[in-house]
C-alpha cells in the first residue's frame, strides 16, 4: 500500500451537469478525481466508479434511458459484478435502474413541479460504499434538486427492497422522522436512495457532491465522499 | 427488404399520468366535458432492413424491451409493420 489518495472516476455523458461539481467534492475530500468519457471502453483503473446528475442524452425517451446503454456502462457493469463500488447522483441514480443496475425507477414528481431545496436524509443502513462511515438512523442534510425524482417500484420489488434491507436513505425531517412534507417528491416509502442485493452499487436522488463545502450550504455529502473515498482506497490496497 | 413498425409505449396502468391529466383538464373550457380516461403515451416509428418480417418483428420487440420502454413503469405494443414500398 502507498499513501497515494484513492481515485475515484466520474463519467461525463452529454449531458450531464455537475460531473465538475463531483470531481471537486473528490478532491475536496482528499481522493484524486478522474475524469472518464460515456464513449470510451475505459475506467481508467479506478477504485470507485460515480455516475453524476444532470440530463444525459437530453434526457430524451426517459431520464437516462440511453444513458443506460451507453459504450461505458459495459465497464461499469463488470466493475459492478467484481464489487466495485458505485454511485449513481440523481441523473446517474436514474440511468443505474435504467442499466438494470438498481431495482425500480424514477417518475415525475407526484406535485409535478421542478423541486429544489435542501433535505434530511435518515440513514437505513452501514452497509454501502457511501454510508459505511455512518449509522443506522443518522440524519445528514443534502439538496435536491429535480423534475422526476419520484421513486416508484413494482410489488416484486418494493417485497425485495425492504426484504432485503435495500433502501439505503429516506426523506424525513431535522429529527430522522420520516414521511409527510419531508418527502419532496412523493417517492414510494419516502425511498431517497437504494441499494442493489451485493451492496456496492447505490443511487440517490440527492445531491452529496453539492454538500461538502461550508461556505456554500450544508454539509451532509462530507460522511458520504468520506465513507466512498474509506471503501475506494480499501478497495486499491485490496487490489494493488 | 425493409420493414416499417410502429411501437406504442403507454404507462402501466396506475401510475400518475401527468400529461394525460394536464391535457383532460383542457378540454372542458373547449366544449369537450365529456371526454375523460384520458392517457398520453408515446409512439415510435422504425425502419428495419432484414431478410424477412419474422426476424424484424423479434428486432423491433427486442428494441422496444431493452430501451423504448421501462419494464418497471411502462407497457409496449407493435403496432403494425407494412414493408417500406407499401406492400403488405
Amino acid at each position: 500500500m502507498t499513501d497515494a489518495p484513492p481515485r475515484v472516476g466520474v463519467i461525463t455523458f452529454p449531458g450531464s451537469l455537475d460531473d465538475r461539481d463531483a470531481l471537486r467534492a473528490v478532491e475536496t475530500m482528499g481522493g484524486e478525481g478522474v475524469g472518464l468519457w460515456h464513449a470510451d471502453h475505459d475506467l481508467r483503473g479506478v477504485d470507485a466508479v460515480v455516475l453524476p446528475g444532470g440530463f444525459s442524452y437530453g434526457d430524451y425517451l426517459r431520464c437516462g434511458a440511453i444513458a443506460g446503454h451507453a459504450p461505458i456502462l459495459d465497464d461499469v457493469k463488470a466493475f459492478a459484478r467484481g464489487g466495485g463500488p458505485v454511485l449513481g447522483i440523481c441523473n446517474g441514480f436514474q440511468i443505474l435502474c435504467e442499466a438494470g443496475l438498481l431495482p425500480g425507477a424514477l417518475i415525475r414528481n407526484a406535485s409535478l413541479r421542478f423541486v429544489c431545496r435542501d433535505v434530511f436524509l435518515r440513514v437505513e443502513t452501514s452497509q454501502t460504499p457511501v454510508t459505511s462511515e455512518l449509522v443506522p438512523g443518522e440524519v445528514v442534510e443534502i439538496p435536491v434538486k429535480h423534475g422526476e425524482g419520484q421513486y416508484v417500484a413494482t410489488p416484486e420489488q418494493v417485497r425485495m427492497i425492504e426484504g432485503e434491507g435495500l433502501v439505503v436513505f429516506r426523506y424525513a425531517n431535522s429529527r430522522g422522522e420520516v414521511g409527510g412534507a419531508a418527502n419532496p417528491n412523493g417517492s414510494l416509502a419516502d425511498i431517497a436512495g437504494v441499494r442493489n442485493g451485493a451492496g456496492n452499487v447505490v443511487g440517490l436522488m440527492p445531491h452529496p457532491e453539492h454538500a461538502v463545502d461550508p461556505d456554500v450550504g450544508p454539509t451532509g455529502g462530507q460522511p458520504l465522499f468520506a465513507s466512498l473515498l474509506a471503501t475506494a482506497l480499501e478497495r486499491a490496497g485490496a487490489t494493488a | 427488404m425493409t420493414f416499417t413498425f410502429e411501437v406504442l409505449v403507454t404507462l402501466k396502468p396506475g401510475l400518475a399520468d401527468p400529461q394525460g391529466k394536464a391535457v383532460e383538464a383542457s378540454l372542458p373550457a373547449m366544449g369537450f366535458a365529456n371526454v375523460s380516461g384520458v392517457h398520453v403515451g408515446r409512439h415510435v416509428r422504425l425502419d428495419v432492413e432484414a431478410t424477412n418480417e419474422a426476424t424484424a418483428a423479434a428486432q423491433v420487440e427486442e428494441v422496444a424491451r431493452r430501451l423504448l420502454s421501462n419494464p418497471v413503469i411502462e407497457d409496449f405494443r407493435v403496432l403494425q409493420s407494412a414493408t417500406a414500398d407499401g406492400a403488405a
